[in-house]
């Protein structure tokens, strides 16, 4: 009786401790959102000073590869009307690296290329002269979707990747995957893209269909 | 000889003393990790999808411009807006924007500046170019179409 000592227990029980931090990881698991940065990249003109005219370039209109958007997101890849965007890129594939007329520099980059890429080289004479010259030009009205034009652009930057990616021997992945963060990646992508520069050309847009 | 009933007793209670700490560990992971929004988007977005998608090395550079309907109709209507930083922007107001955007930048970095631009799908290009007119005047010249990996059905 007189020897019962009410003892308190020192120990502070931690046994919920665990519960406790899974409620404020599910917490932060739900309410936060990493920031996505991914995109496709593009390169804009530089803005047109009026005083200095960018000088008149002439293209033979075989070098131009045009793919026009409509208001209706149809479209007209050189000349031809399509539904839909699907096999475009292997259209521009086969236009980058035709080698109708190439000049000196065109075939010595023909002779570096792998077997993949010459086998697309079809020499038509109304097709590129070779892919230093060739341009790819999209142009859209004001009312074209976004996302069409998007899809568009996708499939041209793809095949640009993948004919830089087949020069490396990389998958067309691994290759955009490259961010140049050390010498051996910046050398990489300087060989997939050297002597085919990527140049696809964003005309300003009809007032057609939009405001 | 005596020594048999010498039981070899495994402990089966796997010790769980640590867990706190684990777990405390992985939140500290995500709370570091993750960015909390801290601007109210005011403008729908439904990103479109696309496969060549690129990833910028140094996020520093990039700098959000986000355009789409209002989401509050009444209040701005239901033509595609420009929203930077918590606020509506009018076309014009654009390079005003880039330039207070690009003195945040260290010297050396400002002409690497790049405009991520968060485009709902269902916006026209009629804004969308308008945008990068801006942008060109403003001689911020890299802009990253945002979109996220579409699903490969080949």
């Amino acid at each position: 009786m007189a020897r019962k000592k009410n003892r308190m227990s020192t120990e502070v029980n931690a046994g919920s401790m665990a519960d406790i931090a899974f409620l404020l990881l599910i917490f932060f698991l739900v309410t936060t959102t990493i920031a996505s940065d991914k995109g496709i990249l593009n390169i804009l003109p530089p803005k047109l000073d009026p005083n200095n005219p960018p000088p008149e370039i002439d293209l033979n209109e075989r070098n131009i590869f045009t793919i026009l958007l409509n208001a209706n997101d149809q479209l007209l890849v050189e000349g031809e009307f399509r539904d839909n965007p699907d096999g475009l890129d292997e259209d521009v594939k086969a236009f980058i690296l035709n080698f109708g007329q190439p000049d000196e520099e065109g075939t010595a980059l023909y002779n570096t290329l792998p077997a993949s890429l010459k086998a697309l080289s079809a020499k038509l004479p109304d097709s590129s002269d070779d892919p230093g010259e060739a341009v790819v030009s999209i142009k859209t009205d004001r009312g074209t979707s976004y996302d069409k034009y998007l899809e568009v652009f996708d499939l041209t930057k793809k095949a640009y990747f993948d004919i830089y990616a087949a020069r490396v021997n990389l998958s067309t992945d691994e290759y955009r995957a490259l961010t140049g963060k050390n010498d051996a990646e910046v050398s990489l992508q300087d060989k997939g893209k050297e002597g085919i520069p990527m140049a696809i050309s964003i005309a300003e847009p009809n007032k057609i269909g939009g405001n | 000889m005596g020594k048999f009933g010498k039981k070899n007793k495994v402990s089966e209670n796997i010790p769980t003393s640590a867990l706190p700490d684990i777990i405390f560990m992985l939140l500290f992971f995500f709370m570091v990790t993750t960015v909390l929004r801290d601007q109210e988007i005011l403008v729908e977005q439904k990103i479109p999808q696309a496969t060549q998608l690129q990833k910028l090395q140094k996020k520093t550079l990039i700098s959000y411009i986000f355009i789409g309907k209002p989401k509050n109709t009444a209040l701005y209507g239901t033509e595609p807006r420009v929203q930077a930083n918590d606020a509506l922007l009018n076309t014009p107001d654009i390079v005003q924007w880039v330039n207070q955007e690009r003195d945040l930048l260290p010297e050396s970095d400002r002409g690497l500046i790049t405009i991520s631009m968060k485009a709902d799908r269902d916006v026209k290009m009629g804004p969308i170019s308008d945008v990068q007119t801006e942008l060109r005047e403003a001689d911020a010249r890299r802009i990253l179409y945002a979109s996220t990996g579409k699903v490969k059905n080949d």
